[in-house]
């Protein structure tokens, strides 16, 4: 009689246990079978403590994204060698492209024109603002490491970038191609420098005849990956 | 310029902020688990992790996860090795992949095009929003970069896809907007003037991989002038675009 009513009691508390299982048991309050009869005191012979493991969606921290600013020096064909700021975003789309967005602006200097002839300028100072944009694409070409010394390696990728964009300068809004090439150096998983090389070409005919104009600059820049 | 700096460095405070968030422990299934010191291929294994150890997973850079084991050592692991450990409840790491069925039924997409119109350079940018399969709205932003003028266009329109199970996909679309046409100052001075327009158009976009679209497309706009005659314009462009 005794081992029936311990079998009984035992059923019943590991039925209680399987039941915290259950996914159901959040939305109402635990309510087990209902309770074995118990005549007498019964010790309890098992205290169930089964922890129920935690089942959530994965919340991965993806970084594909990468954003900062750079400063340079950018060659305005010319109008001398001035500097730049600008701006950078990235999106990482695999391991070997992404797609970026590049804006950046610059005071134009004077001609040899205007310096040598020492007559009138030919922009006035807002039109020798040199502001452009570029959407486009980047390829890592050549994907590596960096080494320092015997013990630390950063990891590095050397890219080449084409995009189209505009240019403001000289009073009007041209459309500019950009083409580039660019060193990337990982100093923190999260944290890189950019060294880059980019030509800005665009049509302009300031100079009273149409051409195509080269502007080259050089920019170091600092990103970060989010 | 201050306000992409300011963008700039908020992005930067955010990235510093989710450098911290916890991540994933999940047990190696495969008999091993190659852990290289970068994010690419190019990259050396470094460490491996036995079947039945598990690792902590910091974080994602494309198709490479970033683990760290029970001894502290980091390193990157490709998806597919990713995709064969098993998180806490025992059940497989599911990895949230865009994948070629998602291109019919995605909701949002950006993207970037850039062509001709009317004998212009035009850069664009635009937005759309899926009403349901087959419709979806969009909101696109033009620099119109000419010879004799530039110019902004700004539409709002509709695009129609009657086959959103193809690969390729060809979409119809129609809208309206402002267009605003600038002279350049060099030549004889005429005024500034901004128009309505209305557009109709046939494109098709084109799966790739991951979340990226190719994308072309051709449109002919009408330009209600306040002259006699109404302007027709064409438009073709070419770009990429994400979904998400």
């Amino acid at each position: 009689m005794e081992s029936r009513l311990r079998i009984l009691l035992l059923s019943g508390l590991v039925l209680a246990a399987g039941c915290s299982h259950m996914p159901w048991r959040d939305d109402e309050p635990a309510e087990g079978p209902p309770p074995p009869e118990q005549t007498g005191e019964i010790p309890v012979v098992i205290d169930p403590q089964v922890e129920r493991r935690e089942v959530k969606p994965a919340k991965i921290d993806t970084e594909n994204w990468e954003a900062g600013a750079y400063v340079g020096s950018l060659s305005v064909e010319d109008f001398e060698v001035n500097v730049v700021y600008g701006a950078r975003i990235a999106y990482h789309i695999n391991e070997d492209f992404f797609a970026e967005g590049i804006a950046g602006t610059s005071d134009a200097g004077l001609s040899s024109f205007e310096r040598l002839s020492g007559g009138a300028p030919l922009l006035t100072d807002s039109e020798r603002q040199f502001t452009y944009y570029s959407l486009g694409f980047g390829w890592n070409a050549l994907p590596g490491e960096i080494f320092l010394g015997g013990k630390r390696a950063l990891n590095s990728a050397v890219y080449l970038t084409l995009g189209g964009g505009a240019t403001r300068f000289a009073g009007g809004d041209r459309f500019t191609l950009t083409a580039g090439a660019g060193a990337r150096v990982l100093i923190k998983d999260w944290l890189a420098v950019h060294l880059d090389m980019r030509d800005h070409v665009h049509e302009i005919d300031v100079l009273g005849s149409n051409k195509t104009s080269h502007n080259f600059e050089a920019t170091l820049s600092l990103t970060a990956f989010f | 310029m201050a306000r992409l700096a300011a963008c700039g460095l908020l992005i930067f405070l955010g990235a510093i902020a989710t450098a911290w968030a916890e991540g994933l422990e999940v047990t190696v299934a495969d008999p091993y688990l190659e852990l290289r010191t970068g994010p690419g291929r190019g990259f050396p294994i470094v460490h491996v992790v036995e079947r039945g150890a598990s690792v902590r997973v910091l974080k994602r850079r494309t198709d490479w996860f970033q683990v760290q084991d029970a001894d502290g050592r980091e390193g990157w692991v490709h998806r597919k090795q990713m995709a064969e450990t098993l998180v806490p409840a025992g059940e497989r790491m599911e990895i949230d992949d865009p994948a070629r069925e998602d291109f019919g039924a995605h909701r949002r997409e950006v993207g970037l095009l850039i062509g001709d119109y009317g004998g212009a350079n035009v850069v664009t940018a635009y937005g759309a929003y899926a009403f349901n399969e087959h419709l979806a709205g969009e909101f696109a932003l033009s620099h119109l970069l000419g010879n004799f003028s530039d110019g902004q266009v700004a539409t709002l329109g509709v695009t129609h896809v009657p086959r959103p199970d193809w690969r390729i996909q060809p979409f119809l679309s129609i809208g309206t907007g402002v267009i605003r046409i600038k002279p350049k100052g060099t030549l004889v001075q005429t005024p500034e003037r901004t128009d309505q327009v209305a557009y109709a158009g046939i494109g098709v976009r084109a799966y790739l991989a991951r979340r990226f679209i190719l994308r072309g497309e051709y449109k002919e706009y009408v330009v209600f002038t306040d002259r006699d005659e109404n302007e027709e314009d064409i438009e073709w462009k070419v770009g990429f675009a994400f979904f998400f």
